[in-house]
């Protein structure tokens, strides 16, 4: 294998290719366009289903009804986009029947702009399409970390018959860098047992998300939880860097925690004892980790390209454990290494312990920061 | 007994069993069996209400799947209305689509399994109101899919409001005083729509109020899944049905409104038949 250079959105499409994709089904949206332009040319070349839906609702059933039939399929958005997808999500869930999605954030909310953002968190994290559901959600943070997620992603969302969610900032998507692209897995022939193919009688399969009687609903939710606690256990994914001896802890995943970690770098070179923790998995999040975290360190740092959405989950899993703060940058503006550095200096300084929510004491210092 | 059970499905013989329907298999011994459920019908009984025309339109198209043997080829795709139960009477797979979007699913389906046959049941509030987007598109590429589509010019499962197919001046549970064309806009005929696409192979509408038209409503069937078969695009057959229930009337005058009601404004036809498709007799 070598390294090349490639573009995050033509990257993570090759990765999907690679992995086997059967189908692919799409609509243009900036910043994730080039992914969809890619498989059209890609995807027929190789004998494979590839279409350009009429729209987001049209992509993400023609998932739906691929997914149904046992083929690797996918798609790919962007936030407004995945707005739209959200329905089909919610009935793709209920079915039980695998897939991926990757979403190339942007700023909003609304038409919102194309620059990067991380304003999906609580949209893809906690639902946004209704009932009792949860998507495995991964966030890396660079071209090669996308590429490996994506590329991964298909078995376990086939493992789990759930939902597999790549989530990336509009940056990755857009920026170029070296990457290796892992071997061409074989496309696979058999059709596993659950999925429709053209049966009759005894081999009859119909694949529904509707439970009219209440006890039955909720036994397929409670088999859903019931998968959703073994997600948990085993589907964590985080990278800590300098964590050894940290005070303070900074959290934060994709483009901001890869700018924490320059911040962090910066910092420890200072002799701050500060550490960066990257979750990958924000969905299962690392909830234990960031528990026996809040236990060992003075601070917590929260960094996003949003209001705080992650920031609510660290809050809950460090049960006031430790004193925990945040800054973000919203509207499609990723933070400046200094301006995080700026942060770090400042709490490890000895910051004022509970005066008050982490939200409201950042939006007190971003009315001199957007000045 | 078993030519009776075969007739009128097991169900209906358990009750005319237990009733001491016994004597007549004797005066019935030699005849042949020239009308039984299709195979591919599930022999149970449906949520549909008392002279309901889906019982019939489900009946046809199981007919035509067992004449082409494609029962274990063919895959379904149930919509959201008085049909969201579909999957439940026909005996080969069956997936459920979210409301509208039974096109787009059916398009996925048929992409990853070209040699399948696929078709979507919809009614009008499905298809033509929530779901305009998708069957044009999928109509528009020449999918090539089977579209049955059940036009009863109301929503039936919610409990009979005003569909894009309500006729001007009829009255709804969401019209009632009449659907005023002014305010409410004016009925969308989804046939004439949708054969002016040049995707579209073959687009015909039929009705379901009589015997005779059933008869022609089941070529149509036919002669729309022989458009998939060949792989000629897309094909829709729309079939005028009944909604006794909604439309607070007996099922025989039920039919007789649709008859001097629906027609007029939805006049049954061939909107358009793919040339290849002239030949073919059924």
């Amino acid at each position: 294998m070598t390294r090349e250079f490639w573009k995050g959105n033509n990257a993570f499409a090759e990765a999907a290719v690679r992995a086997g994709l059967q189908a692919y089904f799409g609509y243009p949206i900036t910043p994730q366009t080039e992914a969809l332009e890619y498989m059209s040319n890609r995807m027929p070349e190789l004998g494979r289903a590839f279409l350009q839906a009429e729209s987001e609702l049209g992509a993400i059933n023609m998932v739906y009804g691929a997914a149904c039939t046992g083929a690797r399929v996918m798609t790919s958005t962007s936030s407004p986009g995945t707005s739209l997808m959200m329905e089909g999500l919610s009935y793709i869930a209920g079915t039980e029947v695998p897939m991926l999605l990757v979403d190339v954030v942007r700023g909003g909310p609304g038409l919102g702009n194309i620059a990067p953002s991380q304003g999906d968190y609580n949209q893809m994290v906690h639902g946004g399409g209704h009932g009792d559901y949860h998507p495995i959600v991964l966030a890396p943070a660079s071209v090669q970390e996308t590429v490996d997620t994506v590329y991964n992603m298909f078995d376990i969302a086939e493992k789990y018959l759930t939902i597999g969610v790549v989530m990336i900032d509009g940056s990755i998507g857009q920026m170029m860098e070296p990457a290796e692209i892992p071997p061409m897995l074989e496309v696979r022939k058999d059709i596993p047992d659950w999925a429709v193919r053209g049966g009759k009688g005894k081999d009859r399969r119909v694949l529904t998300s509707i439970y009219l009687a209440p006890e039955e609903m909720e036994r397929t939710n409670l088999r859903m939880m019931k998968r959703w606690q073994q997600i948990e256990r085993d589907e964590v994914r985080y990278k800590e860097y300098f964590m050894d001896g940290a005070k303070l802890a900074v959290i934060g995943y994709g483009s901001s925690g890869r700018v924490a970690l320059s911040a962090v770098r910066e910092a420890r070179s200072q002799g701050i004892p500060v550490g960066l923790i990257r979750p990958i998995s924000l969905s299962p999040f690392p909830k234990q980790l960031i528990r026996e975290v809040a236990e060992q360190v003075d601070s917590i740092l929260v960094v996003e390209m949003n209001s705080g959405m992650m920031l609510e989950d660290v809050l809950s899993a460090a049960q006031g454990k430790t004193h925990v703060e945040f800054y973000g940058r919203m509207g499609g503006l990723i933070p400046f290494p200094d301006e995080i550095l700026k942060e770090i200096e400042r709490i490890s300084k000895g910051a004022q312990k509970d005066a008050g929510h982490p939200r409201d004491l950042w939006l007190e210092r971003m009315e001199s920061i957007v000045q | 007994m078993l030519v009776i059970r075969e007739i009128c499905g097991w169900n209906v013989w358990k009750v005319l069993y237990s009733r001491g329907v016994k004597m007549v298999t004797l005066d019935i011994k030699n005849m042949d069996v020239v009308y039984k459920r299709p195979e591919t019908l599930i022999d149970i009984n449906t949520h549909y209400c008392p002279g309901c025309t889906h019982g019939i339109a489900h009946r046809l198209v199981a007919e035509v799947i067992d004449e082409m043997g494609l029962s274990d080829t063919t895959i379904g795709v149930a919509s959201v209305g008085c049909s969201v139960f579909a999957y439940n009477y026909f005996n080969f797979d069956f997936v459920e689509a979210s409301h509208g979007r039974a096109p787009a699913m059916a398009t996925g389906i048929k992409r990853v399994r070209p040699d399948r046959i696929v078709f979507t049941y919809q009614g009008d509030g499905d298809m033509i109101s929530i779901g305009t987007g998708e069957i044009v598109a999928a109509a528009g590429r020449g999918e090539n899919i089977t579209v049955i589509f059940l036009n009863n010019a109301n929503y039936g499962m919610t409990g009979g409001q005003m569909a894009p197919t309500t006729l001007p001046d009829m009255k709804t549970t969401s019209s009632p005083h009449g659907r005023d064309v002014k305010k409410m806009g004016y009925p969308i005929r989804a046939s004439e729509l949708l054969s002016t696409l040049q995707g579209a192979s073959y687009i015909v509408r039929r009705s379901m109020h009589n015997a005779k038209n059933i008869r022609m409503a089941k070529k149509a069937i036919r002669l729309a899944f022989e458009t998939q078969v060949r792989g000629l695009g897309f094909s829709m057959v729309e079939l005028l049905s009944t909604c006794p229930t909604n439309w607070h009337l007996s099922p025989s005058d039920a039919a007789k409104w649709l008859e001097e009601n629906m027609i007029p404004y939805y006049p049954i036809g061939d909107y358009k038949v793919h040339p290849l498709l002239k030949d073919i007799k059924i």
